[in-house]
């Protein structure tokens, strides 16, 4: 493998602070120097992708280092939606008065649950504690049972069939099919601003960066590698004298709630939320953006949903009809060809490819074979 | 109320583990004091495996009892018996491919597994210092920020060695440490074994005959399920029984 790169894969002061360097570059430039080239709708779809990225990271960490593949992350998702949409619906309003398509089915008092939604603060909290809540003790219940892999994989999307006809049913407390939408102000300013628009970009990177350090922070170090055991020999695991189910609760619980963020920070970059969030599909989708950027590698996390989700709107605009078939065919490449994703070929392939374009091929080998004479009388005399 | 006698380590009563009417392990008895290395042989099929994944929680028996210091071990999962102090080696090496050699050892030598400790807590000096002096013990010092995935079979199996002997427990279970391994490998492990004898109690499933010689005083013969003899190496190796199911001749056995 890299062997001859020399690099010890240990932890390094100077490396992290190198990293710390990139990601808030990368977050500068993104805040400072893309807007003055992008503008309006490209720069709403990019805000709106880089909130997806939230929850792509929350999908590597559980699926990429800890081996859960969830295909119901949808569920947190919209709930962290709906969460600040519940809220936006009831910010304008005076009170006592109830939003608009609440008065079209004759529901005549706001339900108890909405009323604490008129509170930004509650709001805000809610779109992490709620789906941190719900994923910590679905977790908790499903990983205390050692129900894992494929029986793991088809309850998370038990849990969005039962999530998204709830919503899609229920007309009178959450709109049903047609989802929450039309809003107006938050906090006084209002919502399709494009200042406001700004401000919420801005909050998505800023909370895209703090993703990233948390989940670089847990996928280092012990417990990092403590995951990655867990994935690769749960059992094995047990025998060191480790209970699984704490970590697996955490890790999950954590990605629902990064989840539920990028829900909300979607939303208000949107303008709706709709129980399609919990839909099998959009669940898949987010697997999918985890595959074609790389597993087990966070940035591969953010590439994979910039790259999907700026290929579907591409194609969508040439060719509507034909990106589930794009779709498919991605998965299909990814599985076979590119099993690492994108970030994966890179650095095996691409790095050694540029590897190759500056400097002379270092072949690895053992070290007392550079010391052995007749092996290197050999090497001369046979050529390389 | 201790029914059973303190200094023995590891006692199990008429134990029978079935798997769909095919007993595993039938009417098994055995006995092993504190501070003993005993070696357990046996053909392919007599129920060694099932025997370890019996103590370490893995199956639960059909019938029968396993007491570890003098506590009954079936209601514990396998990580609380990994804590109570029992630690295992498996038949073929079984280590943390996608992590460094190190990193193998981090996670067997952590004083505290639980999640918050895991998390929050740095590697404790005297931890680094443990890690150190094992990565000496079993040669691989050089190896120490390798992927585990590439090192040889040899590496692997020293590895695993030393990440049970990490893990510090007060039973060993050794499931055939010398398989693939050189003379002079083989060599190492039975004087490693031989030294840990003097603190640790241990129980070593062997087909080695010649390392079974180097490190044995009482051995455990088991066949379809249950104890065909004990005794001395040479007692055992002299027994006709033995010699049937299991010895035959040098030539047949491997």
């Amino acid at each position: 493998m890299a062997m001859g790169l020399g690099k010890l894969r240990g932890n390094s002061k100077q490396d992290l602070w190198i990293e710390i360097g990139i990601v808030v570059a990368i977050a500068l430039i993104l805040i400072l120097i893309v807007p003055l080239f992008v503008q309006g709708f490209r720069l709403n779809m990019l805000g709106r992708f880089l909130a997806l990225a939230i929850a792509a990271l929350g999908i590597d960490l559980i699926w990429g280092y800890t081996g859960l593949l969830s295909l119901g992350h949808g569920v947190f998702f919209a709930l962290g939606g709906y969460a600040i949409a519940m809220h936006l619906q009831l910010a304008p309003l005076e009170a006592g008065k109830l939003p608009e398509f609440m008065n079209l089915y004759g529901v005549t008092e706001l339900p108890f649950f909405w009323q604490p939604f008129s509170n930004f603060g509650f709001s805000a909290i809610a779109v992490l504690l709620f789906p941190l809540a719900l994923g910590s003790i679905l977790g908790y219940l499903v990983f205390r049972n050692r129900i894992r892999g494929v029986y793991f994989s088809i309850l998370t999307q038990a849990a969005t069939i039962v999530f998204f006809n709830f919503f899609n049913g229920q007309q009178k407390l959450f709109n049903g099919t047609n989802g929450l939408t039309n809003f107006k102000t938050l906090l006084g300013a209002t919502v399709s601003d494009p200042q406001t628009q700004f401000i919420f970009y801005t909050l998505t990177i800023v909370f895209l960066a703090a993703t990233y350090a948390l989940c670089r922070w847990l996928t280092s170090g012990r417990f990092g590698k403590l995951l990655v055991a867990i994935r690769d020999d749960e059992s094995r695991v047990r025998f060191s004298g480790y209970n699984p189910t704490g970590f697996k609760v955490l890790v999950f619980g954590i990605s629902a709630a990064l989840a539920g963020l990028a829900g909300a920070m979607f939303t208000v970059q949107t303008g709706l939320i709709s129980p399609k969030a919990m839909d099998i599909a959009f669940s898949i989708e987010m697997v999918i953006w985890v595959a074609v950027g790389g597993r087990a590698s966070l940035v591969g996390a953010v590439l994979g949903a910039l790259v999907v989700n700026f290929g579907k709107s591409l194609l969508s605009e040439q060719f509507p009809d034909i990106w589930l078939f794009f779709q498919g065919a991605l998965f299909l490449i990814v599985v076979t060809v590119l099993p690492d994703g994108l970030v994966g070929w890179l650095r095996r392939e691409g790095l050694s490819m540029v590897q190759n374009l500056f400097s002379p091929k270092e072949i690895a080998t053992y070290p007392s074979l550079e010391e052995d004479l007749e092996v290197q009388r050999e090497k001369e005399t046979l050529g390389n | 109320m201790v029914t059973n006698t303190p200094d023995k380590i590891l006692e199990i009563d008429n134990l029978t583990v079935s798997f769909d009417g095919f007993k595993a392990l039938n009417n098994l008895n055995f006995s092993m004091d504190t501070g003993e290395l005993r070696v357990i042989i046996g053909p392919n099929g007599a129920g060694k495996t099932t025997f370890l994944d019996v103590i370490t929680g893995k199956t639960k028996p059909t019938i029968g009892k396993v007491s570890f210091k003098g506590k009954d071990l079936r209601k514990f999962s396998e990580h609380q018996v990994a804590l109570m102090g029992i630690g295992r080696k498996f038949q073929t090496p079984r280590i943390y491919l996608n992590l460094t050699t190190r990193e193998n050892f981090q996670i067997a030598c952590n004083r505290h597994k639980n999640v918050f400790s895991t998390l929050f807590g740095a590697v404790p000096t005297q931890e680094k210092q443990t890690i150190g002096g094992l990565l000496e013990t079993v040669g691989l010092t050089a190896k120490v920020d390798m992927q585990a995935a590439l090192l040889s079979h040899g590496e692997k199996q020293r590895l695993e060695i030393g990440m049970l002997v990490a893990q510090s427990p007060d039973l060993l279970l050794v499931d055939e440490p010398v398989a693939g391994l050189t003379d002079e490998e083989t060599e190492n492990v039975g004087n490693l074994l031989l030294a840990l004898a003097e603190s640790h109690s241990i129980v070593v499933i062997e087909h080695d005959m010649e390392f079974v010689r180097q490190i044995a005083r009482k051995v455990t013969v088991l066949h379809e399920g249950s104890v065909l003899c004990e005794g001395s190496i040479e007692e055992v190796q002299n027994n006709p029984k033995v010699i049937e199911v299991y010895l035959g001749s040098q030539e047949e056995h491997e």
